[in-house]
């Protein structure tokens, strides 16, 4: 369908991202939202992103080799301040400013490293990251539908937009070749 | 792609790896740190296939930290190689073979300073100098011809440093 949110809200504090095979994201991020809830009730704190990301990780080694697809993204905040982190499907675990996942992720790079400044506002960061986006669908035949974006704020995320992707396209359509 | 090199001084052992974590053609970090702890005195270099890197390495370094906890005094660098060796000679021929080539650099209070190849195959070889990955066809030699077991400082960056300046733009 068109419409499909491949951000999974595990709590107001922590979100995850998918990509790769959908069925496989669900499942595996829907079980880490249901470690992080045990981790709560059974600590009387919070789980931290590292230890949330670390969790998701484990979990794709216990399978590694046996054909699970996933690549996501953990972004929450924490005792440490804002966190993500990226996890695949081979273990692989990255704590990063930026990353992008999925089979366009190569034209979301492009442009969002060449748009990236340090002292970008708020407002310049959500049109980098729907840019991203957009020319990425725009040039992979495999991705499409809306840019569901989401900003982590040091007292939990805010859903910013769901813009359909043809209609950004047609809004950058002058400035583009 | 991924690059280690160590080499042995007189009363130190000097290690350097590259800072990037790649995905095929993609730099997802360019800041990224190879070296794990094992302890006050001894460092693991792992560089190899994703994920199997980080949790080889990991899971030596806590059951290094372990054996501290457990026998109030640290493993020697000899020992922390080749239990390391074990390990992956172990799962070699199991169904989830750990493909990570490493360097494990230690000082030990007898012995003096320390460097070990290990590679995926389960080798294990205490040696002067050594690397691991395409860079280490073009340093070797390099180390080859200047190396020398050196009385005076000196004598070991040069040549550490002729290696780092070749690769770098060469594996560009």
């Amino acid at each position: 369908s068109n419409d499909v949110n491949k951000v999974i809200e595990i709590n107001p504090y922590l979100l995850g991202t998918m990509s790769g095979s959908a069925a496989d994201c669900q499942y595996w991020e829907r079980l880490l939202a249901k470690e992080c809830r045990l981790y709560r009730l059974r600590n009387n704190h919070r789980i931290s992103v590292a230890a949330a990301s670390k969790l998701l990780c484990n979990m794709m080694l216990g399978y590694k080799g046996m054909g699970l697809s996933v690549g996501s993204m953990v972004c929450g905040w924490d005792k440490e301040g804002p966190g993500l982190y990226y996890v695949d499907e081979n273990g692989t675990r990255l704590s990063g400013r930026m990353f992008s996942t999925g089979c366009g992720n190569g034209y979301a790079y492009g442009v969002v490293d060449s748009g990236y400044r340090e002292d970008m506002t708020v407002e310049e960061a959500y049109e980098l990251g729907c840019r991203g986006i957009a020319h990425a669908t725009h040039r992979d035949a495999y991705s499409g539908g809306v840019v569901n974006m989401y900003h982590m704020q040091e007292d939990g995320w805010i859903k910013v937009c769901k813009e359909d992707v043809s209609q950004l396209i047609h809004r950058y359509k002058e400035g583009m070749f | 792609m991924e690059y280690l090199i160590g080499i042995q001084g007189p009363d130190y052992v000097l290690v350097a790896a590259d800072n990037v974590a790649a995905s095929s053609i993609i730099q997802m970090k360019h800041d990224y740190d190879k070296m794990f702890k094992l302890s006050e005195k001894i460092l693991l270099l792992c560089v190899g296939e994703a994920g199997d890197t980080v949790q080889f390495a990991e899971y030596i370094q806590k059951n290094v930290q372990l054996y501290k906890m457990r026998n109030g005094y640290e493993l020697s660098p000899s020992a922390a190689a080749n239990f390391t060796r074990k390990n992956l000679a172990d799962y070699l021929r199991s169904r989830t073979p750990y493909h990570v080539n490493l360097l494990l650099a230690g000082y030990d209070e007898s012995d003096g300073p320390g460097l070990f190849y290990m590679d995926y195959m389960a080798s294990l070889a205490k040696a002067p100098f050594a690397a691991h990955g395409y860079g280490a066809f073009l340093t070797l030699s390099i180390m080859d011809r200047y190396y020398r077991p050196a009385d005076l400082r000196n004598q070991v960056e040069e040549p550490s440093q002729r290696c780092l300046d070749l690769t770098i733009p060469a594996e560009l």
